[in-house]
């Protein structure tokens, strides 16, 4: 007689084995469970992640940096809804990922519960956010589950523009008057730490981490993608003669890499809690635009009824 | 007895591996839906070429219309700022 294997034991081997589990393979519970919480956290992310970019619509400074700026949040609504479809072939509903974002249940991004003061910030959230987000789904794109994997890859080529549109907001800033330099370096100075607490606690403190990278869900470390985030940053910030807010920021000869700070983890922890400086508005602006769009529901569905009763009389 | 022309057109969708989409390969006659699975196993996948098919009768497909190209799909034509190649980020910063 053969050795015997639990299912558990035959799914380990079958991602280990660098394969894709798709929606109607069998999968553990946990795996299913964990596999929602992420999708719908980033799906919530991207929705989210519209409203501080929102914020700068009717006041870009020019026809064309309003056409870019549109066309960004239109792009990252639409990533809101390659995720939460592909969360959907898990067996859970639009309607309750809805209700666990609105109530509090699902987590986001905490990048977003930072308010976007200036117009240097466009720049930096697009250098910068979706810089450590690229960096993130990069990874992403060889997830272990499929619908997910297959999302990122859109969403990955998509994103390129975001942050190259980002960065050019800030070349063209720094390369400015002197207001202009100051306003690109006062953006880069707020956003560069929490940019770098995108990428979650340290690996000692990230309970959830192991049991993912053991699944091929998550690919890289925490620490390992800020790494990596930081050393790419790092000289574009110098290229157009910004500096990074870290005095502890040093190129290591010898991992060749750079030696960065702590962050301020007090921080990190208070704003995933809810208590970051805009958790409370965007969360009734969700809500707000969630309930002030239901006649356009209601008056799809009335209209698709309508449409429905014509048919019918007219084969009649 | 059942006549040929009762039967239903399917159109046939496979994935070749897991972690690909489903991809259309063609269609097939079946007067139901296990039977189309099971012609559609026969018919697009003699040569190991999936691991998993979807049927959907093509009548229920809604298609766009031809003529309705032009309105459909050139208003993103002109919105060249979607694709990254529209900013020019100096060579010196890297992969972006």
């Amino acid at each position: 007689m053969g050795e015997e294997y639990s299912l558990e034991d035959r799914f380990q081997q079958y991602v280990e084995a660098e394969n894709k589990v798709e929606p109607k393979d069998w999968m553990p519970e946990k795996y299913r469970q964990t596999v929602i919480r992420q999708m719908s956290q980033h799906a919530h992310s991207e929705v989210i992640g519209m409203q501080p970019e929102a914020n700068w619509i009717t006041r870009a400074p020019s026809l064309r940096s309003k056409l870019i700026l549109l066309a960004k949040v239109q792009d990252e609504a639409g990533h809101g809804l390659y995720l939460y479809s592909a969360t959907e072939t898990l067996g859970i509903t639009r309607d309750e990922l809805i209700n666990q974002l609105q109530t509090g249940k699902a987590k986001y991004s905490s990048i977003f519960n930072y308010p976007t003061v200036t117009w240097a910030d466009m720049g930096a959230v697009g250098w910068l956010v979706d810089g450590a987000a690229i960096q993130n789904q990069v990874m992403l794109c060889r997830t272990s589950y499929g619908p997910y994997a297959r999302a990122m890859v859109k969403i990955c080529k998509e994103e390129s523009f975001h942050q190259r549109q980002g960065y050019e907001i800030m070349m063209r800033l720094a390369a400015g008057t002197k207001e202009q330099k100051a306003m690109a370096q006062d953006a880069l100075n707020r956003w560069w730490w929490p940019s770098l607490m995108m990428f979650g606690p340290s690996d000692d403190n990230s309970p959830n981490s192991a049991q993912s990278m053991k699944w091929r869900i998550k690919r890289k470390s925490n620490d390992t993608l800020r790494q990596e985030f930081v050393d790419k940053t790092v000289p574009q910030a110098e290229f157009i003669g910004l500096t990074i807010p870290d005095p502890d920021l040093k190129w290591n000869e010898e991992r060749k890499s750079y030696d960065f700070g702590e962050m301020n983890w007090d921080e990190f922890y208070a704003v995933v809690k809810g208590n970051g400086p805009c958790n409370k508005q965007r969360i009734i602006n969700h809500i707000k635009a969630h309930e002030e769009g239901a006649w356009v529901r209601e008056a799809a569905n009335a209209y698709a009824k309508k449409q429905q009763a014509r048919k019918k009389q007219s084969a009649a | 007895m059942a006549e040929k022309s009762d039967f239903k057109i399917w159109e046939v969708f496979i994935r070749s591996k897991n972690g690909l989409s489903h991809k259309h390969v063609g269609s097939l006659h079946a007067p139901d839906a296990d039977m189309a699975i099971s012609n559609a196993r026969d018919v697009y996948c003699r040569r190991s070429e999936g691991v998993s098919i979807w049927v959907v009768p093509s009548e229920q497909i809604t298609a766009t219309s031809p003529d309705e190209k032009e309105p459909l799909f050139t208003p993103s034509d002109d919105k060249i700022y979607r694709h990254p190649t529209f900013y020019e980020i100096p060579d010196e910063v890297g992969h972006m």
